[in-house]
């Protein structure tokens, strides 16, 4: 039920996205893109704590009465977005928790690469792999 | 290989195995191959002007694929020379009309010589056209690794069986013949690519054929078709559709594939486009099983990555930058999305950085890409890292079916070669592989023990092996007395690290006994300095142990211990003062009684129930005899009186057979007077008993006594039994026993020594009965509690007594030793 994941570098332009292609993803597009404001929001809004005392986990962002989007970002300021069915309950704020630590994971292992260029937009396989069973395992 | 066959010294070693030629056929081919040398390198790729010239042997295609193949340089990838001759010996046999068998090339004779006649035009498309649908592309594969010379794929009989030959002639000469051009520019893969399609086919087979058909199908009618007209055809099969039928090329494995065409590949490709490929790929598939895990890395190529590796980072056990990395196989000319995508396959730990293992796969992979093979999307099995206790051998995931690695696919590389073969993209393997998806969990589980092997393996050097010397030391506190603790933590400061075995009670015991000595000598010491004022004591306690030894003797109390004769020296205190209030008040009891007869300054708690003293009523006129009587008669009552204080009694009876013994020692009387004393348990009253006798021996003893009271000055009762515990502690039983004995009895002399004279007027008899009573109301009470002191001092040396009892025993078989 995972429909939309997007990560986000810095500069607010996507790395990567990944959605599963049954909606209008243009509209998921631009939910995400919205949401990108409130996860500045909720940066800004902390900014005068430590970076290192932010949680990185930011939790459901934006609901509306189709999905739900959370978010989650990095301490280099890199966002992972996910857009959820509002209609799966069973999703719980762990599992979202656990799917953006997977993320992380997965994205700290490309930035491992170092044929990887921060910044580009992101292709690798066991990525995409990894992020399709996520999604999948979810739905 | 070089001899034999052709004898022409103007061509280097031409041995062509099973071939004669004529002395123009000869020449002739040897013109061809240097016309088709155009590199000089003793080897002909199958582009070029071999294809021309083929082409211009205007032979159908098939036909020439077919040559091609029997020559064998479909395996290897390229003509050498003998392929070169055996190939024109074919051509000139093709177009003899004569089918194309390998024992055609001997058994005809009189062959014309081959006849190329065709344009340069019609060459070169012929040359793409042949190319095209060329099973025999002599590639002039950079790669690294020459194909296993042991493949071979029976696919025709006889013919198979001497292109087998050839094959492992072709092998053998290619073997020797290094690669070219290592950075071969990808533009160049096309040709190679339909190299490495031959190669799939004609080497191991994993992955069925199924493509080879219709893949070669429009080949075949394309090349019928319009020379020129096979070159869409052919730039068509671009790298996808390449890949997508080299998918279906179950196949050599990519090292073999870098190199050289099989002619065994010439064949299968023969073969699928004539026969039914489910049948060939049943046939590549079961003779792939034999082969080798198509991504095993040969020791050849294995050392090639090492001696690369080393150029990069000498030391073997360590890490190759990613940096550096990225260069290195930046060098190679993939394009970086593949590149990366390698580097996430063969950097297990993802650390950013490669282990030995872990660059060798990334170069395989590398060169595996190169030729051709599309990377897949786990790393194959024998590429993981090297595990600590694991071989490649051992670890056979379901997905190579051709687990057996056994048969080593005689990788012949080139460790010299340059890096990644630039031999362009072989088909890819990961479709073909249908086991990978199934593997896909082993590896994932592989990878985690793997990688917990790596870290293992990263770690190994630093793990220590554990330090057996580094006893843990676990104090064994056993269970004893306060005192035995206090031994056991000092034994334990002092042997520290040396017991091994915390619970062996051996270990603990001796140094137990030790520690107990010492501190027992310690005690001594402590004692001895504490006794300051008791030495003089200690010599009347001798003698009263002694008396009051004998005297216990004669009078055996019921509720007595047994210790009655010889109480049992009490423990060693640490310090000389009672720690209890009342040994305090009875020091300052004591203190206090020698300067004052009636002193009852202390209100001594109520433990003593006032004893009945009849004869103290009695007493007072009765002058000291009767006072003794009654004491004496005290005494006999007190026992019985006094039945819920055997204590008390004992511990009378002690003190006034302590007194008595010193009594004895010099006057009967003054046993008696002991034994009053004891009886009594009041030492006052004895002492006032004593004194009031009005003997000289009393007063002798008095001012005997009184001196040594003196001499203790504030010493009192209590704490001169102390001492006589401690060194009772310390010492054997029996001996304390008698100085306590005698410090008491001296004690209780002083105390009694210390009393002021009662008057001896009938006329004060009341009043000093009364006097007395109370003195001995309060020595009751002092001696009450001095005997529970000394019974709790019993009980831990006779425990102390047990433990070194045990020690004893469990010392005993050690001694036998």
């Amino acid at each position: 039920l995972v429909l939309l994941s997007v990560i986000c570098c810095p500069q607010n332009y996507p790395l990567y996205i990944r959605s599963v292609p049954t909606e209008n993803e243009l509209k998921f597009h631009y939910t995400v893109h919205t949401s990108l404001d409130v996860v500045d929001e909720k940066i800004s809004a902390m900014g005068k704590a430590l970076v290192d005392q932010r949680e990185l986990y930011l939790g459901l962002l934006y609901p509306t009465e189709d999905y739900k989007v959370y978010g989650y970002v990095t301490n280099s300021k890199v966002k992972f977005v996910m857009v959820v069915d509002s209609s799966n309950t069973a999703l719980r704020d762990n599992e979202i928790r656990s799917m953006f630590r997977k993320l992380h994971n997965s994205y700290t292992d490309i930035m491992c690469n170092p044929f990887y260029n921060p910044g580009d937009r992101i292709h690798s396989r066991a990525f995409d792999n990894m992020v399709n069973s996520m999604m999948m395992q979810v739905c | 290989m070089r001899g034999g066959g052709s004898s022409s010294s103007a061509e280097p070693g031409c041995k062509m195995e099973g071939l004669t030629l004529s002395e123009a056929e000869q020449r002739y081919y040897c013109d061809l191959f240097s016309y088709c040398d155009t590199e000089s390198t003793k080897k002909v790729a199958s582009n070029g002007r071999v294809l021309e010239l083929f082409r211009a042997a205007q032979l159908p295609n098939d036909v020439v694929m077919q040559i091609m193949e029997l020559c064998g340089a479909t395996r290897l990838g390229y003509f050498g020379r003998s392929q070169f001759y055996i190939a024109l010996k074919l051509v000139a046999v093709a177009q003899s009309g004569l089918p194309l068998r390998v024992e055609s090339l001997n058994t005809v004779k009189d062959l014309p010589l081959p006849r190329f006649v065709v344009s340069k035009n019609e060459q070169e498309s012929r040359h793409t056209a042949l190319y095209s649908s060329d099973a025999d592309n002599p590639a002039s594969y950079s790669g690294v690794i020459p194909p296993p010379p042991g493949r071979i794929q029976v696919k025709k009989g006889s013919v198979s069986h001497d292109a087998v030959q050839q094959r492992t002639s072709t092998d053998q000469q290619e073997s020797t013949s290094p690669v070219v051009s290592p950075q071969q520019s990808p533009p160049t893969s096309p040709h190679t690519w339909r190299k490495h399609n031959r190669h799939p086919s004609g080497g191991n087979n994993e992955r069925p054929l199924a493509g080879p058909g219709p893949f070669w199908a429009p080949f075949s009618e394309a090349q019928p078709g319009s020379s020129t007209s096979s070159d869409p055809i052919w730039s068509g099969h671009s790298p996808p559709p390449h890949q997508e039928n080299w998918v279906s090329f179950a196949d050599t494995p990519p090292t073999s594939a870098i190199l050289a065409m099989h002619p065994a590949s010439v064949q299968d490709q023969t073969t699928v486009r004539t026969v039914a490929s489910a049948a060939t790929t049943n046939e590549i598939r079961r003779q792939s099983s034999s082969y080798d895990d198509p991504w095993k890395i040969t020791d050849e190529q294995r050392q090639y990555y090492v001696n690369q590796f080393k150029t990069i980072q000498p030391d073997l056990n360590g890490f190759i930058p990613g940096s550096a990395a990225k260069e290195f196989f930046t060098k190679s000319k993939l394009p970086i999305l593949e590149l990366s995508h390698i580097w996430e396959l063969s950097d297990f730990d993802k650390d950013g950085a490669l282990t030995l293992d872990e660059f060798c796969a990334a170069f395989h992979l590398v060169v595996a890409r190169k030729n051709g093979y599309d990377l897949p999307e786990k790393l194959p099995e024998s590429l993981m890292p090297k595990l600590i206790d694991l071989e490649d051998s051992t670890v056979i995931p379901v997905i190579s079916e051709v687990g057996e690695q056994t048969g080593e696919v005689g990788y012949s590389s080139s460790p010299a070669e340059a890096p990644p073969s630039k031999s362009p993209s072989m088909p890819s393997l990961n479709q073909t592989w249908p086991e990978l998806n199934q593997s896909s969990e082993q590896w994932e589980t592989f990878s985690e023990r793997s990688s917990s092997s790596q870290t293992l393996t990263q770690f190994d050097s630093n793990i220590a092996p554990a330090d057996p010397d580094t006893a843990i030391v676990h104090p064994v506190p056993i269970r004893m007395t306060p005192s035995k603790i206090h031994m056991q933590e000092m034994e334990l400061k002092r042997t520290g690290s040396d017991h091994a075995n915390p619970t062996s009670p051996l270990l603990v015991k001796p140094p137990d006994l030790s520690e107990e000595n010492k501190m027992s000598s310690s005690v001594k010491f402590t004692a001895g300095n504490t006794v300051n004022g008791y030495s003089s004591s200690d010599s009347y306690a001798s003698d009263p142990e002694q008396i009051g030894s004998t005297v216990t003797r004669q009078r055996s109390h019921s509720g007595t211990s047994p210790d009655n004769t010889a109480p049992p020296p009490p423990p060693p205190r640490p310090h000389p003062s009672h720690s209890r209030s009342s040994s305090l008040d009875m020091n300052r009891s004591f203190s206090v009684t020698p300067g004052q007869q009636q002193a009852g300054v202390v209100a001594y708690p109520p433990a003593v129930p006032p004893r009945p003293q009849p004869s103290q009523g009695a007493g007072p006129h009765v002058h000291r005899p009767v006072d003794a009587e009654g004491l004496i008669a005290h005494t006999s009552t007190s026992p019985q009186q006094i039945p819920e204080q055997p204590n008390f009694a004992d511990f009378s009876q002690f003190e006034a057979f302590a007194v008595s013994g010193v009594n004895k020692e010099e006057e009967d009387e003054i046993e008696m007077h002991s034994e009053v004393l004891q009886v009594e348990k009041a030492t006052d009253s004895a002492s006032s008993l004593r004194v009031a006798k009005a003997d000289g021996r009393v007063e002798d003893k008095a001012p005997a006594n009184v001196p040594t009271s003196a001499g203790k000055g504030t010493t009192p009762l209590a704490p001169p039994p102390k001492p006589i515990r401690r060194r009772l502690k310390s010492e054997d039983e029996l001996r304390p026993e008698a100085e306590e004995h005698t410090q008491k009895t001296g004690v209780i002399a002083a105390v009694l020594a210390s009393q002021p004279s009662i008057p001896r007027s009938v006329g004060k008899d009341k009043k000093a009965i009364q006097a007395s009573i109370r003195r001995n109301k309060e020595t009751n009470t002092v001696l009450a509690r001095l005997n529970s002191e000394l019974q709790q001092q019993l009980k831990d040396v006779l425990e102390e007594r047990i433990s070194l009892e045990v020690q004893l025993e469990q010392l005993r078989p050690f001694s036998h030793l």
